[in-house]
């Protein structure tokens, strides 16, 4: 398969030694965290953010800033900005999981009718007025919808306990087109032009509002199952190199492999596109970015993904918020229109196709 | 206890897709052997390796290891003494052929292990029987065609696997790494390995093998040492050609020399 040459990198020539790269990923990650800390409506000196953050750091006192930009930092701009990190990272970490597990360079949150499936019982928790009572209710609902669809398709692909990876992927396309026009269906239905708007920025993706409290939820799935794909790395460049039989003669117990990837890239955008709706291109694009950079490996692979796809959306949030005062522009509006131009730059590099 | 160490295939039938594609295969193969499986495109070779590597389970009939049934063999454990390496390994992924002699060692190491300086030692024994050395830091991606079958013979060999089976290790080969390869295999062998290879080349299977598998729509027609199994009669029956057998003069090897279509 042609596109497949996608998923190798473009050759030793322009790429960086992955510590490296890992390290200032880990620098622009900071980097964007305390830009985005600091602007807004008030701004607030770079060099001040960043000791009322380092403050918070065990064995570190440092001392003399107004009570008022503390509190805009910690209560209103900071979670905000770390619960982008985390869904960036988290849809970023999982389509570059997908992209192995499938061996396709195509595969993305989307793919397995996940994101479809978060996105319709969202829209149905809004139409049907349950979100108003609590505000967990709606991403619980999202979470929900995005592993009970994840099971739906396992369910429709597995015939006599072998789950081929190639039905799975059109399963979970299918249903996802499914799910998706079930959705249109409700939009049409939708009452009141409020409840279509909040719909419409939910679909859009965005982080308006969103503060402490549903970070203390949204980190503890992306998280753990960040990680725990991390443990999978071994893995992912078995598969991704010669495919399900090759990793079996490797000594790969290839299905509960896969089963494992597949709930725990579902657990992270789960909870990913439960807090923040659906962004699309994070998950697709910044593993291919990554990759074109430091290669394949995904012990370096998955890792810089986060940091990347965090650093992403951090940056995009901003733009968000800030481009035009006092209104938010839909979030995943702005991620493809910073990374679509960046990716295409990278492909068309030095002249070089690599699709 | 009598430990029957070696694989025994025991009345193995396998249907894919409707189809038959090997009938009551029966086969032994013991320590320290190379076998040359030889047969037609569509034969089955490649099944049966399958077969063997547990990537696909027997419809009918049954494989042991050691005396047990690859059915309670895991496939971790299977791969610490079996190593496979597939027929044209389509490899787009650049990973340097250091890192991909490395996932050789994937069944030694425990999911929270980290590669250790042993496995590295191993890594680097692997490369240096089959001469890839000056390749560790290389893509995969940007070898040679022989190139690429010689680090991918130094993987199987970090598996430190006793048996090893080989899907047509020299196809595509130019007749200089055909002869290195083949060469290298028989040094493992001396070594005290086993290994079963499908080969087209009769001539080399001939060389090579001290003993020849005639796999002909999906049945054993012939097995046994080479001068046996390369009889006229076979390759007419078998291939439908009519070919010439002979020996060389000084070397005393079986040269197959296909005249006509039968």
């Amino acid at each position: 398969m042609k596109a497949n040459s996608v998923l190798r990198s473009a050759g030793q020539g322009g790429r960086f030694p992955a510590p490296g790269f890992i390290l200032l990923l880990m620098t622009l990650l900071s980097g964007c965290i305390v830009l985005a800390t600091a602007t807004g409506a008030v701004q607030i000196p770079y060099a001040l953010v960043t000791k009322i953050l380092l403050n918070r750091l065990p064995f570190v006192d440092f001392s003399g800033w107004e009570k008022a930009h503390e509190i805009i930092i910690m209560t209103i701009r900071l979670p905000r900005v770390l619960l982008a990190v985390l869904v960036g990272g988290g849809l970023a970490i999982s389509g570059a999981t997908l992209q192995a597990l499938f061996r396709n360079p195509m595969a993305d949150p989307g793919v397995i009718g996940v994101s479809s499936g978060a996105a319709l019982s969202a829209v149905i928790a809004i139409t049907s007025g349950l979100s108003f009572h609590h505000y967990l209710i709606l991403p619980f609902s999202a979470f929900l919808g995005a592993l009970g669809t994840l099971f739906l398709v396992y369910a429709i692909a597995t015939r006599q306990g072998r789950t081929p990876m190639a039905t799975l992927l059109l399963s979970g396309i299918a249903v996802g087109i499914f799910m998706g026009s079930i959705l249109s269906l409700i939009l049409t239905r939708v009452p009141s032009i409020e409840t279509f708007r909040e719909i419409f920025f939910w679909l859009m993706g965005g982080l308006d509002g969103r503060g402490w409290r549903h970070l203390q939820i949204a980190a503890w799935p992306i998280l753990i199952g960040s990680t725990a794909l991390s443990f999978f790395s071994r893995d992912l460049n078995l598969l991704i190199l010669e495919g399900e039989g090759g990793a079996a003669a490797l000594g790969m117990e290839v299905r509960s492999v896969q089963r494992m990837l597949l709930v725990l890239a579902s657990l992270v955008i789960g909870a990913s596109v439960a807090f923040s709706g659906t962004i699309p291109f994070v998950g697709l694009i910044v593993p291919h970015v990554v990759r074109l950079m430091i290669g394949p490996d995904h012990r370096y692979l998955l890792i810089a993904s986060f940091l990347a796809g965090g650093s992403l959306l951090v940056g995009a949030d901003l733009l968000a918020r800030t481009l035009v005062a006092s209104e938010e522009l839909p979030l995943g509006t702005l991620t493809s229109l910073i990374g679509v131009p960046f990716f295409l730059y990278l492909l068309n590099r030095d002249g070089r196709h690599v699709l | 206890m009598i430990t029957n160490e070696g694989m025994t295939l025991k009345k193995v039938s396998f249907f894919r897709k409707g189809r038959s594609v090997l009938k009551a295969v029966d086969l032994k193969i013991k320590r320290g052997e190379l076998i040359g499986l030889i047969g037609p495109n569509g034969a089955g070779k490649s099944t049966l390796l399958k077969l063997m590597m547990k990537i696909w389970k027997p419809t009918e009939g049954s494989i042991t290891l050691n005396d047990k049934n690859l059915e309670e063999w895991t496939q971790n454990r299977l791969a610490k003494q079996l190593a496979y390496l597939p027929q044209n390994l389509m490899i787009e992924s650049a990973f340097s052929c250091k890192e991909v002699v490395m996932m050789g060692r994937y069944a030694h190491l425990k999911r929270f292990e980290r590669e250790s300086k042993e496995d590295a030692l191993i890594v680097q024994k692997a490369m240096a029987q089959t001469k890839t050395t000056q390749l560790s830091e290389r893509l995969i991606t940007e070898l040679s065609g022989g190139e690429r079958q010689r680090v991918l013979l130094a993987r199987t060999l970090a598996q430190e696997a006793k048996l090893i089976l080989l899907d047509e290790p020299t196809a595509n080969l130019d007749p200089h790494y055909q002869l290195d390869l083949l060469n290298r295999i028989e040094s493992l062998v001396e070594k005290g390995l086993t290994v079963m290879m499908a080969i087209h080349d009769l001539g080399l299977a001939a060389r090579y093998a001290r003993r020849l598998v005639l796999l002909h729509q999906g049945r054993i027609v012939a097995d046994g040492l080479p001068e046996v199994v390369l009889m006229p009669q076979h390759l007419k029956s078998v291939y439908g050609i009519e070919a010439e057998i002979s020996r060389h003069p000084k070397t005393g090897w079986l040269s197959v020399l296909p005249m006509k279509v039968a």
